[in-house]
């Protein structure tokens, strides 16, 4: 039956040169991608053979007639005006009648300097500006189109992409936040055009996918990718040639490969953006996974948060399928594939390989006990193998350049890159994909360039509600599945959220039990009620003296004393991933921050002034002039006071978010 | 819900048409269908859908509930997301909501008296280098301080009057 959810509208035709061609979606060209590449092969003709190379050159825009601009329009560009950005380009364009060929790309990862605009005027290397809002355009463009390139809006230009250097400005690769980068998976993010399939093909896409299916078994394929060392990214971190490996070699007249894309883990984004911006990675490295485990049926359950991304995948989908690429007799080799999107329903546990197959299968998200391992059951009773996003964006590469040249890069147990999403109280936000083995330092610091405001780091969150923080005394730690597990951390699926000293680690311990206890899936008794039980130790903890009643002081010293066991328990004895790693955060915090721990018990006290039951607001009188700017901004009308007299803050309605202390000049805003 | 309009009927049966023959694995596509066009899953629906897939309504909605996706009340009209993620939580998302909810006067998971406005709570939409992020139908705000909700939602209320 057909999946309506797969089929969509407005795919590109099969592209022929001339009549002489006569293949299609129904009868592929074993030579497609070589054809386009140094075509045509099945004929000797000039014209067609320039045809396609103007082709090619169109699609990576060598030498475009007219300026090119492009919008990164991933959903964190949208989330900083960049669809404002793309109607105000287009205005200015029409009201001066100017020709321009405008392109959506993705994004090239510096979220925090969105939105990012890139100009590549004809014969001139492409340029790159941040924080192109919508008043910014105008005169933007106005100063390019005159011949200057405005200095302060300029982030870099793009060496490789478009024509000759511009003489003097800096290289892109050469600013702080990309230079330690090694972009591997990202390559193609924000610097491509994620609907053009011509253009993958055009940068070496799909060259692997023809080279495995006309001359590699998947005994081979696999081969390939054990010896490469890659590793499971979405968190495990298993060998993903020993997982393939145990489907191809369990007996079945049917085989699935699952693509995990719901990116739970919050504060992850990186499935997200790769998606987003180079969807056909994604698809080759699927159909060379499905090649060598021998699947005729791929899923990506991906999250239903994430519309735009299911939309690239979608049409992609499409364009691959009219190219012969994914479908019936995959480019004349026999080889079939049918990918089908399959949405999540927001589910966190549905990231464990179990739950995830229970819920493709239509029922609760519950995992189950292994083995037996999907790789031997899985799907629909069948082998299966379940490959994160970022794993499978890897495939591609090590089929094309070769298993050493992936086992090059990293350290001894973990090789190749890993993508981060870094964010938090940190300087450049965005995506970053570093080597293996690079110190989480280097990433803070030369990457995201540090804390600002003069503030001090406290800790790096990694692993999301999985991990641990690590603070600042084991910021040397390397990047690295062993190196992360010995500080109490793991690797997880990238999240890295950096924490200042405004940041309360029992806060944040909370947040992540509150998390972890709502998506507790309830099957295993310990994890349902014993991560409900450490978030009502941790609320204790944090919970002022005057709110305690009868015995209540006695059982938060009580609670306090069996948290590591109770930890102990529910790590023991819990199924599933989620269970077994719930107490982490807890642990972790108390590991390297129990000073902080030990001022909330004893002292009722929260020295990042986060906790808001230990916190109280007041407006000292002898300094507050009633300037009314306070009492103008309190969210809550929590402030009162007649104009030009002393103001006060009326406690019941005070929801202590702190935007009186930030916005009064005179320091009169007092929190104890 | 008391009663379900007559055409809420005929709606969910022209939902249902194109997945003829389906199993159980298209459950909850066909609930994601479903919640698409209604904004929620009426009762009639479950039930509707549970004599298409040859499914007791229990299991239907043992389903349903389990997922955060879906919901059982209408939503507003204009529905206010809020990230509850790890980024935004360390930069100040847990006092975001709070002025939220103080202004709207409705917590998590309810719908204002005026049907204008509802609020959810998600896990991460996934733009961590914008924390702290909220979305209103679909459209993003970034950077979001407790402050600056009121102006956000006024500008709703007022594109609303606009349209009366």
């Amino acid at each position: 039956m057909l999946d309506p959810v797969s089929a969509a509208a407005g795919a590109p035709a099969f592209p022929r040169c001339c009549e002489r061609c006569f293949h299609s979606p129904e009868t592929p060209c074993r030579d497609l991608v070589a054809c386009l590449e140094a075509g045509p092969l099945c004929h000797e003709d000039a014209t067609c053979a320039a045809a396609l190379t103007a082709r090619r050159e169109a699609a990576l825009r060598l030498r475009p007639a007219r300026p090119v601009i492009y919008v990164g329009t991933g959903t964190c560009g949208l989330g900083a005006g960049a669809a404002k950005t793309l109607r105000a380009v287009r205005a200015w364009l029409h009201e001066h009648a100017r020709e321009a060929e405008i392109v959506e790309v993705g994004c090239i990862g510096l979220c925090s300097f969105e939105p990012l605009l890139d100009v590549q005027l004809p014969g001139r290397a492409r340029l790159c500006f941040h924080r192109v809002t919508e008043q910014v355009v105008e005169p933007l463009l106005e100063t390019l189109f005159a011949g200057e390139v405005p200095r302060e809006l300029l982030l870099g230009q793009m060496r490789g992409e478009g024509g000759e250097a511009w003489p003097g400005l800096p290289c892109l690769d050469e600013h702080p936040f990309f230079a330690p980068q090694t972009r591997w998976v990202l390559a193609h993010c924000g610097v491509a055009d994620p609907t053009s399939i011509e253009e993958y093909l055009a940068r070496g896409g799909y060259r692997a996918l023809a080279r495995v299916l006309h001359g590699r078994t998947p005994e081979e394929v696999t081969g390939t990718v054990e010896a490469s060392g890659l590793r499971g990214r979405g968190g495990g971190g298993f060998l993903t040639g020993r997982k393939w490996r145990f489907a191809l070699e369990t007996a079945a007249d049917q085989r699935y490969l699952v693509c995990n894309a719901d990116e739970g883990d919050p504060g992850a984004f990186m499935d997200r953006a790769v998606i987003e911006g180079d969807p056909h990675r994604l698809l080759e490295g699927m159909a060379i996974a499905a090649y060598a485990i021998g699947a005729s049926k791929a899923y990506v359950y991906i999250r239903a948060e994430y519309p735009l991304a299911i939309q690239r995948l979608r049409n992609a989908i499409a364009a691959a399928r009219a190219y012969g690429l994914l479908g019936r007799n995959v480019l004349d080799t026999g080889f079939n594939l049918e990918i089908v999107i399959k949405m999540g329903a927001g589910a966190f546990v549905c990231g464990e390989e179990t739950a995830l197959i229970h819920s493709i299968e239509g029922r609760r998200g519950m995992p189950r006990p292994r083995p037996p391992f999907p790789a031997a059951r899985g799907l629909f009773g069948k082998p299966t193998v379940i490959n994160n996003v970022e794993t499978l964006a890897n495939v591609a590469a090590i089929l094309d350049r070769g298993a050493e040249w992936f086992s090059s890069l990293g350290t001894a147990t973990s090789k190749g890159t890993k993508v981060f999403a870094l964010s938090g109280t940190i300087a450049r936000t965005g995506l970053v994909e570093v080597a293996m083995g690079t110190p989480l330092r280097d990433i803070v610091f030369a990457i995201g360039g540090g804390i600002p405001g003069g503030r001090a780091f406290k800790a790096v969150q990694i692993g999301g509600p999985s991990g641990g923080c690590i603070p600042e005394s084991r910021l040397d730690t390397l990047v690295d599945y062993e190196s992360l597990k010995t500080v109490g951390a793991m690797m997880g699926s990238g999240g890295l959220v950096v924490m200042d000293e405004r940041t309360c680690m029992v806060d944040v311990a909370k947040f992540f039990m509150d998390f972890i206890q709502r998506e507790s899936c309830g099957k295993c008794i310990p994890c349902r009620e014993g991560t409900r039980h450490m978030l009502e130790i941790l609320q204790a903890i944090t919970r002022a003296r005057g709110r305690e009643k009868g015995k209540e002081t006695l059982e938060r010293f009580q609670g306090v004393v069996h948290l590591q066991r109770l930890a102990k328990v529910i790590q023991d004895t819990s199924l599933c991933g989620l269970g077994q790693t719930a107490p982490n955060p807890v642990l972790a915090t108390l590991r390297w921050f129990p000073e902080e721990y030990e001022e909330h018990i004893f002292d009722r006290n929260c020295r990042a002034g986060v906790c808001a039951e230990l916190r109280h607001y007041s407006i000292v009188a002898e300094k507050c002039k009633g300037c009314g700017l306070c009492l103008k901004r309190c969210p809550t009308a929590a402030i009162m006071g007649a104009p030009r007299s002393p103001h006060y803050i009326v406690p019941d309605l005070c929801i202590a978010c702190g935007t009186c202390l930030d916005v009064c000049k005179l320091d009169a805003v007092l929190v104890a | 819900m008391s009663t379900v309009p007559a055409e809420t009927g005929a709606r969910i049966d022209a939902l249902l048409a194109p997945w003829k023959g389906a199993r159980r694995d298209s459950l909850i596509p066909i609930l994601q269908d479903v919640q698409e066009a209604c904004g929620f899953l009426p009762k009639e629906a479950i039930v509707k859908i549970g004599r298409h897939l040859d499914l007791p309504a229990s299991k239907i909605y043992g389903v349903a509930t389990f997922y955060n996706q879906f919901r059982f009340q209408p939503p507003g009209r204009y529905q206010v997301m809020v990230c509850r993620g790890t980024a935004c939580h360390v930069k100040g998302s847990a006092a975001v909501l709070e002025a939220i909810c103080h202004d709207l006067k409705i917590r998590p998971g309810q719908t204002t008296r005026d049907g204008l406005f509802s609020i959810e709570v998600v896990a991460c939409i996934g733009a961590c280098g914008l924390a702290p992020v909220i979305s209103i139908n679909g459209e993003f705000f970034a950077g979001v301080t407790p402050d600056g909700v009121a102006a956000i939602l006024d500008g709703f209320r007022r594109k609303e009057v606009a349209s009366a």
